[in-house]
């Protein structure tokens, strides 16, 4: 009932306004054409420069409303790069705007249609366009270059001392496997994978590597220690979104992708930072995946190195849970050549 | 230029045009062949614009749809459920329906409206109107392009309405997403519509885009230079071009989606583990289809533009009354962003783990495309400097244009340096950028073009208070819904999600979202407001009383109010000079019909 309300009282304020503007019509002709002509031309000249000045408290209000709500303080020292750049292009970008949006509105106002004004023909004039070529293209060579410097610090190799984490993208969630005591990652093959037999991964146990590889709810890491992820996807494309630290990765399926960083607090010390009991440093998928794609969430907890080394130890390696009846892995297995080759192609 | 052959041609197709005027009783004048398949331009572009109306009504709609989910996820409303049935459960919309309305709103946004729509109705109404010509050089052709065009729709419309639901994988339809049936309820059926759908939209295309191309460089009347020819033809042709190039790019990449789905092919497939069990592809790449769509993908984007930025320039010199400024630069700077544009597809994909020594290129020529883009920006602002500017519907669109161009064209720059674009890619910050340099962008251009040619079309006026009222409406609305937008992409909150309230780094956006889904909701019944006009105008508007209402130069207006097939009764007018005359010599404008006089300046 209240839904039909709605509609009726849309259709009756529809009705008001097209009589309104039927009416208005007549009056213009009765006016003269001439007499309408210009006073519309002169709402709407007031319109534009009233548009530009509260557009413009609108934009600042807008920003003082918000600023609060983004994120602050990049939470990894290479998402420190991205931040300069970004607030370099909001200067620039900026500046651009408020010219460029003052001009066209204050134009349009000031040379609106009035009794006697002529037109300036003008059709070109080329310093002027060479101006515009110019300065532009300046400015963006600039942009350009800070970019790139950015673009290949966050994009190089990961150091060689880098923790490793890989994180495996499946609808709706993330498989997250540590390569466990010997640092390296064992092999995997998407044919073995068997949730029955508790191998989300399809890890492949006859080699040695996996069998200290342990997998975990959530991704912990070490402050201030550079971490490399290794992903991929089990299905679709999914995409590792770390909007604290800066970073995104997509998930592909047979292709292994890589990012790495250094995050710079803790979860706790970003509690404090943040005013927030509650903050916590989210894996948001950010690649349509399917109807889940919106819960798709997975959570780091960044910790000292003490308080990490007590959450491994307490991680059971996935070969144990799937091989119950197996004697616990021994650290010292021995690897044959051949094994770590296959795992240095499949981790890259 | 063959004139000899132009001429002869034409000097039929107006043999043609006398016998109509003549009020014989031709064979031609039967409704099918008048409104139905007909071969006049006008009454294609006529086509093509409605058609794109009810689209755009329907892919408005969608919006509204899921951005009350969006804005309201914890409220029902329970005439959802008896519009959309199981798919809107109890009043709420499912993550299936939600998924499956995002996706036809950009499909039919993107491909049915603003290529579709906006291209196919100003390139047919104006292409041969404003070159002087009977018609489009093959007239058959320009029909099968909309009837092409009519059966995409029409198989488009059909997904809609399947058991499993249309595509639902976003407008990009990547795959494995789209190719795999289990990975989603939208990719079983749904996608085959789609596909066929596109397949059959792409020959619309092609067929339209050849047509354009051959009728403006073979059927100019005399003395149509290239260089005399409006910024609207610029615009259309070099629109035409990219259409042609890079829609077939599309097609075979979705020939191959087609053969993966059906064929047991894995282009696009590899290592894929689902519903229990693993697939047999191997050694496919998913991001190959991101290359082929994004081929077309991103000068789709200046398809969609281009020709709003035509009008644009268009109706901004007749509204100002001074010739554009900078003519030949804007012929320049569409022709640079032409190229740049099959030169920038992977800033689409600088986070799938393309190489970054080659993503630096891409970083580099897409920035390169704001040097255009800003010399047309200061070239639009300087011709309405000093002019004398009557405020027309069609004139404050265009000043909306430019300055939503401005807005969403900034940002493009933030988007387009790969470091920035890590943390923002896929976030909210590309929907507010996207939606307001070639949504919002694109539709002033498109409102411009209709409030201005609509007498043209109909032989009647709209109604200008109607119009004002749309154009602040949707300005102020535009802003405010996709202004703040960009705080939430800041702060990485990503597109496409269904629901925010789970998430501690987004939620407190929730605020946002409702306030800007009200304002949505504000601004479609405004657009109904517009579409409610434009019929009603159609055939109660204000009678056109003179040829020339808007005092312009250009040959369109010399045509008879109510022109036949064929456009012009008599002989084709001769063109002396460029479409710019305004305020030259003191004169408030003179007709590119007119010779140029002995003492007259040089521009």
């Amino acid at each position: 009932m209240s839904g039909f309300l709605a509609v009726l009282v849309i259709v009756l304020i529809f009705i008001v306004i097209f009589q309104i503007a039927k009416a208005s019509e007549y009056v213009s002709i009765l006016k003269g054409e001439k007499k309408a002509r210009e006073q519309s031309n002169r709402i709407n000249g007031f319109l534009l420069i009233a548009f530009l000045v509260l557009g413009l408290i609108g934009v600042y209000y807008c920003n003082d409303l918000l600023k609060g709500k983004i994120l602050g303080e990049s939470a990894s020292e290479q998402g420190e790069g991205v931040d300069t750049l970004i607030y370099v292009t909001l200067v620039i970008t900026g500046v651009v705007f408020v010219i460029t949006q003052v001009l066209l509105f204050w134009f349009a106002f000031k040379y609106q249609e009035k009794e006697g004004q002529k037109a300036f023909y003008f059709p070109h004039n080329n310093k002027l366009e060479v101006i515009w070529t110019v300065i532009p293209a300046i400015a963006l060579t600039v942009l350009v270059a800070f970019g790139l410097k950015h673009w290949f610090q966050l994009t190089s190799e990961a150091p060689k001392d880098a923790a490793v984490v890989e994180i495996t993208g499946k609808q709706f969630n993330w498989l997250i496997r540590y390569p466990g005591k010997d640092g390296q990652l064992g092999r995997r093959d998407f044919k073995k994978i068997d949730e029955a037999v508790s191998n989300p991964l399809g890890q492949d146990w006859d080699d040695q590597l996996n069998k200290d590889d342990f997998m975990t709810t959530e991704v912990h890491l070490v402050v201030r220690k550079p971490v490399k992820f290794i992903i991929g996807s089990r299905d679709v494309i999914h995409d590792v979104g770390l909007p604290q630290f800066r970073m995104k990765m997509d998930a592909v399926p047979g292709i292994p992708t890589t990012l790495w960083f250094t995050p710079k607090y803790t979860t706790k010390e970003m509690k404090v930072k943040t005013d927030n009991p509650d903050f916590t440093y989210e894996i948001s998928c950010d690649q349509m995946c399917g109807n889940g794609h919106y819960s798709m969430r997975g959570v780091i907890v960044v910790e000292t190195q003490a308080e990490y080394d007590a959450w491994v130890a307490k991680q059971l390696p996935q070969y144990g849970l799937a091989h119950p009846a197996a004697a616990p892995a021994s650290p010292d297995a021995p690897k044959a050549d051949s094994t770590q080759k296959a795992v240095a192609s499949n981790i890259k | 230029m063959s004139n000899e052959a132009t001429l002869h041609s034409q000097q039929e197709v107006m043999h043609g045009a006398h016998d109509h005027h003549d009020h014989e009783h031709h064979h031609e004048d039967s409704f099918i062949s008048k409104y139905v398949f007909s071969m006049d331009h006008k009454m294609i572009a006529k086509q093509f614009l409605i058609t794109g109306i009810i689209w755009a009504i329907i892919g408005a709609f969608f919006s509204v749809l899921f951005r009350l989910q969006l804005g309201f996820p914890d409220a029902t409303f329970p005439w959802l459920e008896s519009i959309l049935g199981h798919w809107a459960k109890g009043g709420r919309i499912s993550p299936e329906a939600y998924y499956a309305l995002v996706t036809m709103h950009g499909t039919i946004l993107v491909f049915f409206v603003l290529t579709a729509g906006l291209s196919g109705t100003f390139s047919n109404l104006l292409i041969p109107l404003q070159i002087g010509a009977r018609d489009m050089a093959s007239p058959f052709m320009n029909c099968l392009s909309y009837w092409f065009f009519f059966l995409a729709s029409l198989v488009m419309m059909t997904s809609l309405f399947v058991q499993t639901g249309p595509a639902s994988g976003g407008w990009t339809m990547y795959p494995p997403l789209s190719a795999l049936g289990d990975a989603s309820i939208g990719s079983k059926i749904g996608v085959d519509l789609w596909l066929t759908s596109m397949a059959l939209f792409v020959v619309s295309q092609l067929l339209g885009g050849l047509n354009y191309i051959s009728t403006l460089l073979n059927m100019r009347t005399k003395g149509m230079a290239m260089t005399k020819m409006p910024l609207t033809i610029w615009s259309f042709f070099f629109t035409a071009v990219l259409g042609v190039l890079s829609f077939p790019v599309l097609l075979s990449g979705f020939i191959l989606l087609l053969m993966d789905r059906h064929a047991g092919t894995s282009f696009y497939l590899s290592d894929i583990f689902i519903a229990g069990k693993a697939l047999a592809n191997e050694g496919g790449s998913a991001i190959l289809y991101q290359h082929l769509f994004w081929f077309l993908g991103h000068p789709e984007v200046y398809i969609i533009i281009l020709p709003a930025m035509g009008m644009v320039s268009e109706v901004l010199a007749v509204s100002s009354r001074k010739p554009i400024f900078g003519y030949l630069a804007m012929i320049g700077s569409l022709f640079a962003i032409c190229i740049l544009a099959f030169l920038v597809w992977a800033h689409h994909m600088f986070v799938t783990g393309l190489n970054p020594f080659l993503g630096a290129f891409f970083v580099l020529l897409t920035l390169l495309i704001a040097v255009p883009s800003a010399i047309k920006v200061f070239n639009w602002i300087t011709t309405i400097w000093k002019g004398n500017i009557h405020f027309t519907p069609a004139s404050l669109f265009s000043i909306g244009f430019v300055s939503t161009f401005i807005s969403g064209g900034l940002t493009g720059i933030w988007l387009g340096n790969s470091s920035i674009d890590i943390h923002l890619h896929d976030t909210m910050f590309v929907i507010a950028h996207f939606h307001i340099v070639m949504g919002v962008s694109a539709f002033f251009g498109m409102f411009a073009g209709i409030y201005h040619w609509f007498p043209k079309l109909y032989g009647r006026f709209m109604n200008q208070t109607i119009g004002f009222i749309h154009f602040w409406v949707t300005m102020i609305g535009a802003y405010l819904i996709f202004w703040p937008m960009h705080y939430e992409g800041m702060a990485g909150m990503p597109r496409r999600y269904y629901d925010i309230s789970g998430w501690s780094s987004f939620k407190q956006f929730g605020g946002l979202n409702e306030f800007i889904s009200i304002v949505v909701i504000l601004v479609f019944a405004v657009q109904l407001l517009f579409v409610f006009n434009f019929f009603y105008s159609i055939f109660k508007g204000r009678k056109m009383t003179t040829q020339n209402p808007w005092n312009a130069t250009t040959l369109e207006w010399t045509t008879p109010i109510h022109a036949g097939h064929g456009n012009w009764p008599g002989e084709i007018p001769e063109v002396h000079r460029w479409a710019y005359d305004y305020s030259k010599d003191g004169r408030d404008f003179i007709p590119q019909t007119e010779p140029i006089g002995p003492n007259e300046s040089a521009h």
